[in-house]
This record gives structure tokens, C-alpha cells and sequence, in this order.
């Protein structure tokens, strides 16, 4: 039917066997087929993982490192969870606004992505933490003057009392995470409301629903789950962006472990140590993703 | 059953349309369509591929907005406000060739949702509408399946269970039938056949002949974005006045 949608592509067939368990057909062709598809790469990851896992048990050095390290591990996962949230709802508003025939609300989101897209994100987040946060504070600091002076002190002692020291670094990084994050999940709401056809939008008026009544109830949830698996992929992608917030001085793992490296110059301890943890959080994130699309697959 | 509006002499024009035009860029979909369809009655639209029939159709809800031209509704103009339209379109059910049903929700539930959000009816009542509907069009022990279970004419006669949930004034079909399979043709029209019976005002755009026959109090053929003819389905099938409209019936009566 004209409003079924793909599925975005799932990926390795192969992996169906570490999911299901292997089931090995006897026929000599088929083994060979079944070899040669069998996610070997999975296993080695696994084998690096248990292999690491056993010199952090077995060495003092590496468990040292280990243990250093794992002091930034709810940094790392709280900044991107908290990023992650509001990039989502930043992502969705600025979809919408990339589809809407509002041609102010069209633009400013065309030009929100089209900025950060545009620059590296090792800048970006600079930038933001930087120049974008204070700029937003003075900013409201310069309103809560304007009301002082109006006359309305309450809401002008609010305003005027945020000042740009206290707003930390951690939020900073969250800012600049958040606000980057938002401009490509916004692609990704974008091209999953436009994935759903014009006649379902159609059938929904036609009833006398409103353009956000039928957005909310018919084009969204469709939407939102045939996206579901580029949205997880972003999340992964996020937790390994949220490396570059060690620039801002936030000890995330990544800040940690340059520090335990450059106080101990146990190079090698560290940063292995550290690969390892962040492959481990993103390969178990991708195997959830790829659970959750072959379950929408099934549902369907 | 007939609907009580049907039983007076005098009939008001339900659907008013003046001089419609509409543009998509250069193609010119409608030139300039004079249309009045009167309460309780079943006007049915033939025409080439291509002549605004659909355009027609969708001007009259505005789900395109005519590029020229009145809409009246019931005594209203159309306007752009989108206030107005939703209250319009409430009362103007509309059945598309490729149904349309909301592949995410359940059978019941694509039949209650506008309902309860658009007119604002309790769950219970809603869910009786529905089923009141579902029972009407043959098929109420689909309630909780989803569309795409079902065969294309049950899941078309979900999309009339639907529309006629909101209990509408007008009912619009755009081609309902010509994405069914032959022998699912008969179980929709059936339906669509029953509500004309009741007195439903109707505008069916449809090549099903028996349809018009037996259902139509009048037939339109459009031709060019044009009302090219308009006549009783009697007098179209055995005295057409246009060259074009004879050129276009025996093409699809000798298929
Ligand atoms: N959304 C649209 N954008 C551009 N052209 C359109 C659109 N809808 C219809 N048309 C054009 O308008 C003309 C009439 O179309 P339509 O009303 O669908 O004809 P019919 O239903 O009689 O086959 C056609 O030339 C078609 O290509
Ligand atoms: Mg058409």
C-alpha cells in the first residue's frame, strides 16, 4: 500500500545467530554459508572485553587505572542522558519547524541546522560552553535589569541573580551537547514525519482534526517508531561525543583518564582501559538498538 | 431510515460551488466548476484520468484550497481559517481510493479517535458510535484487529465506518473501489449503496456504472478541469449531448 514505509535498514543479518543461538543445518553448503556470515567481529570484540577484563582483575597497574577511571563514569553517563533528553525534544521541535509552512519558524530551523552542521563540533562545543552560554546569561541578566528598573524587582532579582560563574561547567557541556545533538536529531524527525504519506495527514483533516491534533495522533507515533533505531544509533554516537566535554575540564572518563595518564605516565593502562570502557557501553547500546528494530520488524 | 431532512418537498442546495478554479503551478486542475448538489441527493462524477475529479472533490473540504472560486457549505463560505475548516470538515466525511486508515491503531480505535478528539465525545459513546458503524458495514469482529489484517474492502469499509462515525452531513468518495480487487468491488459498493438508500447526501467519483444506475440522482462528467455534462444517469448513458462525453463512455463501456 502507498503508506506503508522501509523500515530504515537493519544491519548485519548476520548477527540474528549470536540473538537466537546457532542452528547449524547439516548440508556442507550451508555451513560454509553459515561460517562465512558469522559475526566474527563480535566475538573479538567479546574476547577484547573479557581479555581486559581479565588483565583489570589480574594487574595492580590496570586495576588502578581501572579504578581512577570509573570515578568519571556517572559524569560520562549522566551528561549524556541528560543531553540526550533534551536533544530530543529540541530535535522534535526543530523537525517540526523544518516541515512547517510557517516560513519564520521554516527558517529559523533551516538555519539552527544548517549552522551547526556547518562547524566542527570540537568548535561547537567550545563555542557554546564559551561564548553561547555567557552570551545567553548576560542576556538575561540584561532583562532582569530592564525590569528592576520597570519597577517589578521580583522578577528582576530572579533574573540579574544568575551569573555566569554559576553556571558550571557540567552544565555548559550539557548545553553544548544538547544544542548539537538537537540540530541532527532534528534531521532525523524530519525525514521520519516526511517518511509517512501525504494521504494519512489527509485522512486525519478530513475528519476535522487539527494540523497539531493529527501531527500528535497520527503522523508522530508512526513517525517516531519508524526512527526509533536512528534515534538509538544517535544516542550511541552521543555517548562518544560526550568524550569532547573532557576539554571543557568536565571528569567525564575521558578527563580522568587523561589525568591518571599524565600524573602516572602509564600511558598504555589508560587509554587501553578507557577504549575498553567506552566500546563496551557502545557496543551493548548497538545490540539494544538492533534488538528493538528487528522487534519492530516482527510487530508489523 | 431515512434521514429526517429527506422528507420535506423543499430541498436545500447542501453543496454550492461558483466558479472554481484551481492552479498547481501551470497544470490548471480546475477552470472555473459551477456545482450544486442538493440535500439527500447522490451525484456521481465520471471522467478521464487527469480531468480535477479528485481536485474537485478535495476543493469541496478544503483539503486543496481552490486557487479561485466559492465553496459554500451548507449555507457557509469556506474561508482559510483553519477553525472553520476543521468545524466544516467535521461534517463532511470523506472515503479515499487508497483508504487511509491509521496503520498504527486498531480497527476501534481508528473509528473513535476523532470522535473523542475532534467531537469531544465520551469513551463510552464513541465506542458505541463505532460499533453501531462496524455492524453497519458488515464487519464488527474486526473491532480490535489492525488495517493491515484485513483484506482491502474490509479495510475500505472501515474507512466509510469512519467517516460516518462523526456523523457527517456529506460524504465524499473519491474512487473507492478502484483499488480493490474485482471481487471485493461488490461488498463496499453494497454499503455505499445502503447509505444513498437512507438519504445521504453523496458526491461519488466512481467508473462503477451500476453504482450510478442504481444510486445516482445525477451524473457529472468532467472533462479538461471542466463540468462538461450534467444529467440524469439515464439521459448521460442513452442520449450524451457532447462529442467528448460519447468519445469517453464507449471507451469504458467496451472495455
Ligand atoms: N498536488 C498536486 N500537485 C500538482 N499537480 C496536481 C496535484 N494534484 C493534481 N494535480 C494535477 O491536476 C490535474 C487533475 O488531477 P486530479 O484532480 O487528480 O484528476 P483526476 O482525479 O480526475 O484523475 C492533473 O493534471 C494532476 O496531475
Ligand atoms: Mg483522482
Amino acid at each position: 500500500m502507498a503508506d506503508k514505509v522501509p523500515l530504515p535498514q537493519t544491519g548485519d543479518p548476520a548477527l540474528s545467530l549470536t540473538l537466537e543461538g546457532i542452528s547449524l543445518k547439516p548440508e556442507k553448503d550451508q555451513l560454509g554459508k553459515r561460517l562465512s556470515e558469522f559475526p566474527w567481529w563480535f566475538v573479538a570484540i567479546i574476547l577484547i572485553a573479557v581479555g581486559t577484563a581479565y588483565i583489570i582483575v589480574s594487574n595492580t597497574n590496570y586495576r588502578e587505572a581501572f579504578i581512577f577511571i570509573t570515578a568519571g563514569l556517572s559524569i560520562t553517563i549522566i551528561t549524556s542522558l541528560i543531553a540526550y533528553v533534551f536533544a530530543l525534544m529540541l530535535g522534535l521541535l526543530t523537525g517540526l519547524g523544518r516541515i512547517s509552512r510557517n516560513v519564520v519558524l521554516n527558517n529559523l530551523a533551516t538555519l539552527y541546522v544548517e549552522l551547526i552542521r556547518g562547524i566542527p563540533m570540537l568548535v561547537l562545543i567550545f563555542f557554546i560552553a564559551l561564548v553561547g552560554v555567557p552570551v545567553v546569561v548576560d542576556s538575561i541578566n540584561a532583562i532582569g535589569r530592564w525590569f528592576e528598573q520597570a519597577g517589578i524587582p521580583l522578577v528582576g532579582t530572579l533574573l540579574t541573580s544568575v551569573n555566569n560563574q554559576a553556571v558550571s561547567m557540567n552544565v555548559r557541556a550539557i548545553v553544548a551537547l544538547s544544542v548539537t545533538y538537537g540540530a541532527f536529531l532534528a534531521e532525523i524527525f524530519r525525514a521520519g514525519i516526511q517518511s509517512i504519506g501525504r494521504g494519512q495527514m489527509e485522512a486525519a483533516r478530513s475528519l476535522g482534526m487539527s494540523y497539531g491534533q493529527a501531527m500528535r495522533c497520527i503522523i508522530l507515533p508512526q513517525a517516531i517508531r519508524n526512527v526509533l533505531p536512528a534515534l538509538g544509533n544517535d544516542f550511541v554516537a552521543m555517548v562518544k561525543d560526550s568524550s569532547l566535554v573532557s576539554l571543557l575540564a568536565v571528569r567525564d572518563i575521558s578527563q580522568v583518564a587523561r589525568l591518571y595518564a599524565g600524573r602516572s605516565f602509564r600511558f598504555r593502562e589508560a587509554y587501553i582501559t578507557l577504549s575498553v570502557m567506552y566500546l563496551t557501553m557502545t557496543v551493548s547500546l548497538s545490540l539494544l538498538v538492533r534488538v528493538l528494530e528487528r522487534r519492530l520488524r516482527h510487530d508489523r | 431510515m431515512r434521514n429526517d431532512q429527506c422528507t420535506g418537498e423543499e430541498r436545500d442546495n447542501i453543496i454550492v460551488v461558483k466558479n472554481l478554479h484551481k492552479h498547481f503551478g501551470e497544470v490548471k486542475a480546475l477552470n472555473g466548476v459551477n456545482l450544486t448538489v442538493e440535500r439527500c441527493k447522490v451525484v456521481t462524477i465520471i471522467g478521464p484520468s487527469g480531468s480535477g475529479k479528485s481536485t474537485l472533490l478535495r476543493c469541496i473540504n478544503y483539503l486543496e484550497t481552490p486557487t479561485y472560486g466559492e465553496v459554500w457549505i451548507d449555507g457557509e463560505l469556506l474561508t482559510r481559517t483553519q477553525k472553520q475548516l476543521n468545524a466544516v470538515r467535521t461534517e463532511i466525511g470523506m472515503v479515499f481510493q487508497l483508504f487511509n486508515l491509521f496503520p498504527h491503531l486498531t480497527v476501534l480505535e481508528n473509528v473513535t479517535l476523532a470522535q473523542r478528539i475532534v467531537r469531544k465525545r465520551p469513551l463510552e459513546e464513541a465506542r458505541s458510535t463505532a460499533m453501531e458503524q462496524l455492524q453497519r458495514v458488515g464487519i464488527p469482529e474486526k473491532a480490535g484487529a489492525f488495517p493491515a489484517q484485513l483484506s482491502g474492502g474490509q479495510q475500505q469499509r472501515v474507512a466509510i465506518a469512519r467517516a460516518l462515525a462523526m456523523n457527517p452531513k456529506i460524504m465524499l468518495f473519491d474512487e473507492p473501489t478502484s483499488a480493490l480487487d474485482p471481487e471485493m468491488i461488490k461488498e463496499v459498493l453494497d454499503v455505499m449503496l445502503d447509505l444513498a438508500k437512507e438519504g445521504m447526501t453523496m458526491v461519488v467519483v466512481t467508473h462503477e456504472m451500476g453504482f450510478a444506475r442504481a444510486a445516482a440522482d445525477e451524473i457529472i462528467f468532467m472533462d479538461d478541469g471542466l463540468i462538461v455534462e450534467q444529467t440524469t444517469p439515464y439521459d448521460l448513458f442513452n442520449n450524451p449531448q457532447q462529442e467528448r462525453t460519447k468519445l469517453f463512455l464507449s471507451q469504458i463501456l467496451h472495455k
